[in-house]
């Protein structure tokens, strides 16, 4: 999600990297304080929910979290869902610190929907970079708590004053009478005790498990295919569904001509109409991706009614062009100074218009959703989700049934970069819980690849229009910048039409450079295609269309780019530190060209940016060889405040600086006639280990407000890459992907 | 049609052309193996046949009768397979993990064949995509198993 986060509109106003305004309305009012059934939940969970109070305080109730195991180890409700981010390892780690048990004795699942796990803002989301900064001293209190409690329990058990009690991993000391107590063996006794009003927190400096490099509780289940995913669900009974879907969104199944011919295919259970496409049940997924394949359906166009439906004329390249075309200063979102003025009056005016395609999540893990109808009219579902309240309340509607009668199980998610939010029409589930009403049995429904890259919600598309005035001596005086496009969050959260959505802007808005007048303005132009959150939202492109122009500014100004960013951050000691920090990472900055030892080539090109409450530098080194781009090295230095994991940060700064990569270079979401063209990787490239170049990050601990992880890495990306590119083809470069560039002639 | 999966012979009932892929995921509930995309392009359903690194999503269940199929579920229980996850474990590989099952099994296959693989070796065989760009990590990894 994006940097202000979309829960709750008093929450909306947040400002980056600032405390959040915790909201005790969340953004599920009908669910909260609801009771969870207890289905399939284990007896103990189910007794202290069930005794819940009426108020409860998110992250304050120990035993909806934890639950100390004979044997000492702890199972650990996590309310954040791991999708390869490490966050089940980061939770440990915090709750282990204070509760004093190694991290390595955790056992970690992502909670079911309930009170305690609204640690978002007053909701539950795992996103925008949010879960460790928002959570971090509430899992804090909630370790130190619960060793509270198992403290009273053993000065109970032992006849002695907790005063005289100490810990050590996994155990209770009494060091006077040389006397220890394992966890497990008081566990019970310590649930049953009432919460501590205060409870002292561990000293920074005597921290053995949080700021250390800990290694990941799931690596070796990971390793040997033993990780559970929502496609490995199964459970008794189930029959698997594959889908067909209308190949523009809002189309429905007419007739199906060989609809008798499909039922009698092997395995096949029946055939079903859906809305917005048909379906088949099988005895094996591969017999019913196989039957729907089959289907002869004549689609009807979409209805004018029908919520966003796809214009069988629409293509990306128009809808780009019209972006381009669309004139005015748009909504001012931010403005500081005069850069009207300052602009008129300015020795030199730039002006660029910049863009970048849709993208696809491309995630690898293929969405699907498991649904059963359970006996008590409670249903059962196991999916992909970054939200379970959210999902839960919306699959009760759809079901027509009370939100407690949702059950929803969280699993590992395989990759998600904002793939696994609520988007109606890219979200199998409701297409599982009617297909399972339909048969009677529950339903293993998955998508398809080619299905998946048909209905997923798309990073959408945007231009930008700059102009940057410069003074006598080539420094930025002025800088205008109009986003044109939509952004996600005003589709999904509610636009004020007044008002400019921050994802749409966010990365041209919010940056540090001390220019004295400027304006960042914003045209609204529906989208009509379906968008959604992608990793590092609106970051992703706006930070490279403000970078490069950055770049832009400093040619025409005849300065050195990094050393333009340098002297512009003149007054932020922070950010200027961190671009230093970069460049001596990378062993000094050069812009080049220059000629690597291997013959070859390069340039250098710099950028940074402010996402998600944290503070980056990239720096990426590029050659050209027959035309083709490679990217040799990149160079991240963050600054995220404080930090949890060094290692886990590492391997997300290698992630970030992948997906960033493939975006520069590969990937753009093609329509025609309101079809995207490719509907699998052969037609979608993303990047692969060829193309993947060294990573080098440097980890700065400015001590200022926690930030983020999983999405800082990426928006520097792009621009440093086109910025490097820039200086080989000698042509500045404002769309995305590169690999659209023709730079045969430009000699490697 | 009898199958050897890692060293058991399983019967099964299926339509000949079926991908090996399905029948190890949904007729012998062996989910290890991953689909991804059905179409070898991304290597998430990666399984070794007679030790030749395979994308089971294309390949028909009839054309591996006869063979040894080894699948991640027994990775462990190999020699050269162990060494691959305990140097997996060790680097940190996974981020999400879901195409790692497939990266460890083109990982065993290529030590199989090439016990002391060149950086070209590997930059030929580990060419399974992996969304969460953990690339660097899996090159260190074959590396260090090498090494093991
Ligand atoms: S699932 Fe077989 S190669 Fe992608
Ligand atoms: S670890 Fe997520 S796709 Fe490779």
């Amino acid at each position: 999600m994006n940097d202000m986060r979309p829960i709750a509109p008093e929450v909306l106003a947040s400002e980056n990297g600032k405390p959040f305004k915790v909201s005790r309305r969340g953004f599920l009012g009908a669910s909260l304080g609801a009771l969870v059934l207890g289905v399939t939940l284990p007896a103990s969970l189910t007794r202290a929910l069930a005794a819940a109070p009426a108020a409860i305080t998110p992250g304050s109730r120990v035993a909806a979290f934890l639950e100390i195991r004979p044997d000492s180890t702890v199972l650990f409700r996590s309310a954040f869902i791991e999708g390869g981010q490490g966050i089940f390892t980061a939770m440990a780690q915090i709750v282990g610190e204070e509760l004093d048990v190694d991290p390595a004795n955790f056992v970690v699942e992502g909670a079911p929907p309930g009170p305690d796990y609204l640690l978002t803002g007053g909701g539950r989301f795992t996103g925008g970079s949010m879960s460790v900064r928002m959570s971090y001293d509430t899992m804090r209190k909630l370790g130190a708590s619960a060793r509270h409690m198992l403290l009273q329990a053993a000065a109970a058990k032992l006849g002695v004053p907790v005063s005289e009690l100490s810990t050590e991993p996994g155990k209770v000391i009494h060091a006077a009478s040389s006397r220890t107590v394992p966890y497990g063996e008081i566990a019970d006794d310590a649930a049953a005790l009432p919460l501590p009003a205060e409870v002292p927190l561990r000293d920074r400096a005597n921290f053995r498990w949080i700021g250390k490099p800990f290694a990941r509780l799931d690596a070796r289940d990971k390793s040997t295919g033993k990780a559970k995913y929502s496609i490995d669900q199964k459970i008794d009974g189930m029959l698997y569904a594959a889908v067909q879907h209308s190949p523009r969104l809002g189309g429905e199944p007419g007739a199906m001509q060989n609809e008798g011919e499909v039922r009698g295919m092997p395995g096949v259970h029946s055939v079903h109409r859906l809305p917005g496409a048909v379906a088949v049940v099988a005895n094996s997924w591969w017999r019913a991706r196989r039957a729907v394949e089959a289907l002869q359906v004549n689609w009807t166009e979409a209805a004018s009614t029908a919520s966003h439906p796809m214009p069988a004329d629409f293509s990306s390249a128009a809808h780009m062009a019209k972006l381009k075309a669309a004139s005015g200063d748009g909504v001012a979102f931010e403005t500081e100074g005069d850069a009207v003025g300052a602009l008129a009056g300015a020795a030199r005016v730039v002006e660029a218009v910049y863009d970048a395609p849709y993208l696809v999540h491309g995630q690898l893990e293929p969405p699907s959703a498991l649904a059963r109808w359970n006996e008590d009219g409670s249903l059962e579902l196991w999916l992909p989700n970054q939200a379970p309240e959210m999902f839960q309340a919306d699959a009760a509607k759809f079901a027509g049934i009370a939100p407690e009668k949702v059950i929803i199980h969280s699993p590992m998610l395989g990759g998600f970069f904002g793939r696994h939010f609520l988007y109606q029409t890219a979200n199998p589930y409701p297409q599982a819980i009617q297909l399972a009403k339909a048969v009677g049995r529950p339903i293993k429904l998955l998508w398809s690849r080619e299905e998946e890259f048909l209905r997923d919600a798309l990073r959408p598309m945007a231009a930008v229009r700059f102009r940057g005035g410069l003074d006598a001596k080539g420094m930025p005086v002025a800088l205008s910048a109009v986003a044109v496009g939509e952004g996600p969050t005003g589709r999904w959260f509610g636009r004020q039409p007044d008002k400019v959505d921050s994802s749409a802007v966010e990365g041209i808005a919010g940056k540090v450079y001390a220019i004295p007048n400027r304006r960042v303005g914003q045209i609204h132009v529906d989208d009509p295609a379906i968008i959604g959150f992608w990793r590092s939202v609106g970051h992703s492109m706006n930070d490279f269309f403000y970078e490069t122009f950055l770049d832009e500014l400093a040619d025409a100004g005849q300065q050195d780019p990094y050393e333009l960013r340098h002297r512009l951050l003149a007054g932020s000691p922070r950010h200027r530190t961190l671009l230093e920090a970069v460049a001596d990472l990378a062993g000094g900055w050069k812009r080049g060209p220059f000629v690597a030892e291997d013959g070859t080539r390069r340039a250098r090109g710099v950028a940074m940016a402010s996402p998600f409450g944290s503070e980056v530098a990239t720096i990426a080194e590029v050659s050209l060889r027959d035309g083709d781009i490679a990217v040799h090295d990149v160079w991240v230095a963050i600054d995220p405040g404080s930090i949890v994991n060094p290692a886990i940060i590492e391997a997300q700064m290698n992630s970030a600086v992948a997906l960033g990569l493939s975006s520069a270079l590969l990937e753009e979401v093609v329509y025609v006639d309101g079809m995207p063209q490719a509907r699998n990787y052969d037609g979608y490239q993303i990047l692969t280990p060829d193309r993947m170049p060294r990573v080098h990050v440097r980890i700065v601990e400015s001590g200022a407000p926690m930030g983020g992880i999983g999405e800082p890495g990426l928006p520097g990306v792009p621009p440093a890459v086109a910025n490097a590119l820039s200086v080989l083809a000698g042509k500045r470069i404002r769309s995305l992907p590169l690999s659209k560039l023709d730079l045969k002639e430009v000699d490697g | 049609m009898e199958l050897t999966i890692n060293g058991t012979k399983h019967q099964v009932d299926i339509e000949p052309d079926t991908p090996l892929l399905w029948v190890l995921r949904d007729e012998l509930g062996m989910t290890g193996t991953k689909y991804g995309c059905g179409l070898a392009q991304c290597g998430a359903c990666t399984v070794l046949v007679d030790g030749q690194s395979t994308r089971s999503c294309v390949t028909p269940v009839e054309s591996v009768a006869g063979t040894e199929i080894m699948t991640i579920e027994a990775v462990a229980d190999d020699p050269i397979g162990q060494k691959v996850v305990e140097a997996w474990v060790s680097n940190q590989v996974a981020q999400c993990g879901y195409c790692q099952s497939g990266q460890v099994m083109a990982a065993t296959a290529l030590l199989k064949q090439t016990p002391k693989p060149s950086d070209d070796d590997i930059a030929g065989a580990m060419v399974n995509l992996c969304r969460c760009g953990t690339y660097n990590a899996i090159a260190a990894a074959v590396r260090d198993a090498a090494q093991a």
